[in-house]
């Protein structure tokens, strides 16, 4: 099920076709370059290249050299001059190739565009969308295939937005461009192509045969803090984002199981709402991240759920994630948080 | 929705309007290529000053190239190092293998023996002939483009191919991307794959030997893309500040990924002249004449061995083949590049001078490249016995959860647990004890 697509625009949306989650983040790209002046996008690759997953593809051909560059290989500089674009009133969309390479730019992300508008009391802000690849199931070992979400949540002043699905990163990514806040988008690059489902040893369909890849022409936008129902059930609630949304979804069919599934989208602001309501109605609370375990997004969730739904839950919340080591190379699908570990969970939640 | 951008002021008056200046390289695919705003040096031409001279008085070699090997293919000139011509036929011949090993190896990927290979064809000299400067107990602290480094320290191609393959012989128990080598034995550190962090680690490492009164120096290889990285920049100011017995290689192949070497600074000045501005003596190569790698690096390595502080070297090279196997450059860059690169090629210019010196000739060559080409393939084999990537000839699950800490703490302990209970779910028909399973 898709969020209402909202009807603000003037590029006919009514046309809808189906497109992978590439092709979807670049239309939003090419969109808000070609609605908003102030947008420009920078990155390692991304100009004449076009990205090394071809995400801003053709976009500096038809938007100019001004509007879509090539940075040098400096994270810290990329976010850094960022910052100070903002401070302009330009509105820039940097691009970390991999998100395992953000972390030279961390102390721009965390000390200066978290917190600028808060230390100059509303005077600057610092509106960028950080946009990177991440997450793993590529063979990509320990410095292509981490999942660093909880650093960015636990930092007052970031928002942390992860699509699930071609609708979902075109929308969401617009709404991101325009929100006035720093924010970091991160690309479950495993789906970039098909929605990946945690059984590595089948073909991975294509987007073309997944309803939400249908997506609208032109402008849309999906609000932030808003979470996405991908089913209704009443014996247990999945709490998921990114790839693991179709992990989960996969294994509750093959297992049978009458799932409320909830793609988060945006961990920052989170839909408390929708958690609460789904875990008052069925009991039972399931968490599935590839992150690593320790300190991850999990661990807030559980939290939440624990404080706000305690006294309607009928089983412990359980947590399924990534192992606590560095990501392995060879024993990639022995780390993944796979149909095997999750069906465990279930069934354990399942049991009284 | 947004604020508009900062309109110009009215103050501005008649002033002129900014314009950003956004680098282009040369040539795009299909575009004729010209080098002609590459300015070659006479072989011979450049001073070679004392080890000991004090970085502001040989500026100029920060920007012109030093060159040993001429077009006549003799060596010329004070930097000539006057090897014997066993040791050329040595660096000659690791060269070879280096360029057999990254052919067969390469292919090995394209067959799915492996998730991903790099090659450093065109480069062989940078890392081969200026490790041979070396004492074989300095530490390197390379890229991930150095293979020519272990291959010259004698490091067992074996251990290089279960590595590539991830099997059950890689002493990096599989944990590591394709190439990410580790040789403490060789004094060869651990590669990274981010960018440029080893260099400021190269200079911590010759600030020890220092601090202990240690004879060895660090060498540090970066490519001339990294050197954007804040990373660099420290390294400098540390190796200045502490006069670090540490050498800064620069491998300005051109390129990072589809990016030239001008979106790393390189259209306004020479990467070596970096060194200038923190006060390190800096030298330009030719990277591609192998006596020049040789000599240089020679010259550096006294240096800091005789406590006269840092250096920068830049080589200027070509990066002839992709990034990676991941990277097809024919999206970005005229293919004609790499036929009009005016230095030439490492390897070829290095056997002409041989030749020329009547130590080699075209028979010898080809019976050497044959048997590079037959090693690599015969060891290849071997090492295939041990697996390939994805085919279950992995190193024993429990193995992911050691060394993420000296002693495996209790979460980690649940955690393994887990994951051999679930291996047993996914692969009953494989055996415990050996790890298999895939």
């Amino acid at each position: 099920m898709n969020a209402p697509i909202e009807t603000s625009t003037q590029d006919n949306p009514a046309v809808s076709r189906r497109i992978n989650m590439i092709e979807a983040i670049n239309e939003a790209l090419d969109i808000m370059l070609g609605r908003d002046p102030n947008v420009v996008i920078m990155g390692e690759d991304v100009g004449y290249f076009g990205g090394v997953f071809r995400c801003t593809a053709g976009l500096q051909e038809k938007h100019g050299k001004t509007r879509v560059f090539d940075t040098p290989i400096n994270e810290c500089g990329i976010i850094g001059a960022a910052v100070g674009m903002g401070a302009y009133g330009l509105r820039p969309v940097p691009e970390i190739q991999f998100a395992d390479y953000i972390y030279p730019g961390l102390d721009q992300l965390i000390s200066e565009a978290a917190r600028l508008r808060y230390r100059s009391a509303n005077e600057y802000i610092a509106p960028m969308t950080v946009r990177s690849p991440f997450g793993g199931g590529i063979f990509g070992g320990q410095t292509h295939s981490q999942s660093p979400e909880s650093l960015f949540t636990h930092v007052a002043g970031l928002k942390t937005v992860i699509p699930a699905t071609p609708y979902d990163a075109k929308g969401l990514l617009i709404s991101c461009i325009e929100d006035n806040d720093p924010v970091i988008f991160f690309e479950p690059k495993r789906i970039y192509n098909g929605p990946f489902t945690g059984f590595y040893d089948k073909p991975v369909e294509p987007w073309k045969k997944h309803a939400d890849s249908v997506v609208p022409e032109g402008y849309y936008k999906i609000p932030l803090g808003k979470a996405r129902h991908v089913s209704d059930g009443e014996e247990l609630t999945v709490l998921a984002y990114g790839t693991m949304v179709h992990v989960a979804e996969a294994v509750c069919k093959a297992k049978g199981i009458d799932a409320d599934i909830l793609d988060l989208r945006t961990l920052v602001p989170l839909d408390i709402e929708a958690i609460e309501a789904s875990v008052k109605k069925t009991g039972r609370c399931l968490i599935v991240h590839e992150a690593t375990r320790t300190s991850g997004f999990g661990a807030e969730l559980s939290a939440l759920v624990t404080e706000r739904c305690f006294y309607h839950l009928e089983a412990p919340v359980e947590r399924v994630t990534g192992f606590d080591t560095p990501y392995p190379h060879s024993l990639e699908w022995a780390y993944f948080p796979g149909p095997v570990r999750i069906g465990e969970a279930i069934d354990k939640i399942l049991k009284d | 929705m947004a604020d508009a951008a900062d309109t110009p002021k009215s103050s501005a008056g008649n002033r002129p309007a900014l314009a950003l200046h956004v680098p282009e390289p040369r040539s795009r695919p299909g575009d004729p290529v010209n080098f002609a705003d590459v300015t070659i040096s006479d072989a011979g031409a450049q001073p070679r000053p004392d080890e000991s001279v004090k970085p502001e008085e040989m500026k100029d070699l920060a920007y012109d190239l030093v060159r040993v090997l001429g077009d006549d293919n003799k060596a010329h000139g004070p930097w000539d190092p006057k090897l014997d011509a066993d040791t050329l036929r040595t660096m000659l011949g690791h060269m070879a293998m280096v360029r057999a090993f990254d052919e067969r190896m390469f292919r090995g990927q394209r067959q799915g023996k492996t998730s991903f290979y790099m090659k450093c064809t065109g480069e062989e000299a940078t890392s081969v002939a200026a490790s041979m400067a070396l004492a074989s107990d300095d530490m390197v602290f390379p890229s991930y483009r150095q293979q020519g480094i272990l291959i010259a320290r004698g490091y067992p191609l074996i251990e290089m191919i279960n590595q590539i393959y991830s099997n059950k012989g890689d002493k990096l128990k599989g944990r590591q991307l394709p190439i990410m080598y580790s040789s403490r034995e060789h004094s060869f550190f651990s590669i990274s794959g981010n960018l440029a962090t080893q260099t400021p680690q190269a200079v911590g490492w010759a600030m020890a030997s220092a601090i202990k009164g240690d004879s060895r120096i660090a060498a540090t290889w970066v490519g001339e893309g990294s050197t954007a990285e804040g990373d660099f920049h420290s390294a400098c100011t540390f190796a200045t500040v502490y006069n670090a017995p540490v050498i800064l290689n620069v491998i300005n192949n051109q390129w990072a990924i589809s990016s030239f070497s001008g979106f790393a600074g390189g259209e306004r000045t020479t990467f070596a002249a970096r060194g200038l501005g923190y006060g390190i003596a800096a030298l330009r190569v030719d990277g591609n004449d192998a006596l020049a790698c040789f000599a240089a690096q020679q010259w550096a390595a006294n240096r800091a061995r005789a406590n006269h502080g840092p250096s920068i070297i830049e080589y200027f090279t070509y990066r002839a083949e992709g990034h990676s196997t991941s990277d097809d450059p024919s999206g970005y860059r005229s293919a004609q590049e790499r036929e009009e690169w005016p230095l030439g090629d490492p390897v070829m210019r290095l056997k002409n001078h041989l030749i020329e010196i009547g130590e080699w000739d075209e028979d010898r060559q080809a019976a050497m490249d044959q048997k590079c080409a037959e090693e690599v393939k015969a060891v290849t084999k071997e090492a295939e016995k041990n697996g390939i990537l994805g085919h279950g000839l992995h190193h024993p699950f429990h193995t992911m959860f050691e060394d993420v800490f000296e002693e495996l703490p209790w979460h980690l302990e649940e955690q393994a647990a887990q994951a051999t209970r679930e291996r047993k779910i996914k692969w009953p028909d494989s055996h415990p004890k050996d790890g298999a399973g895939k």
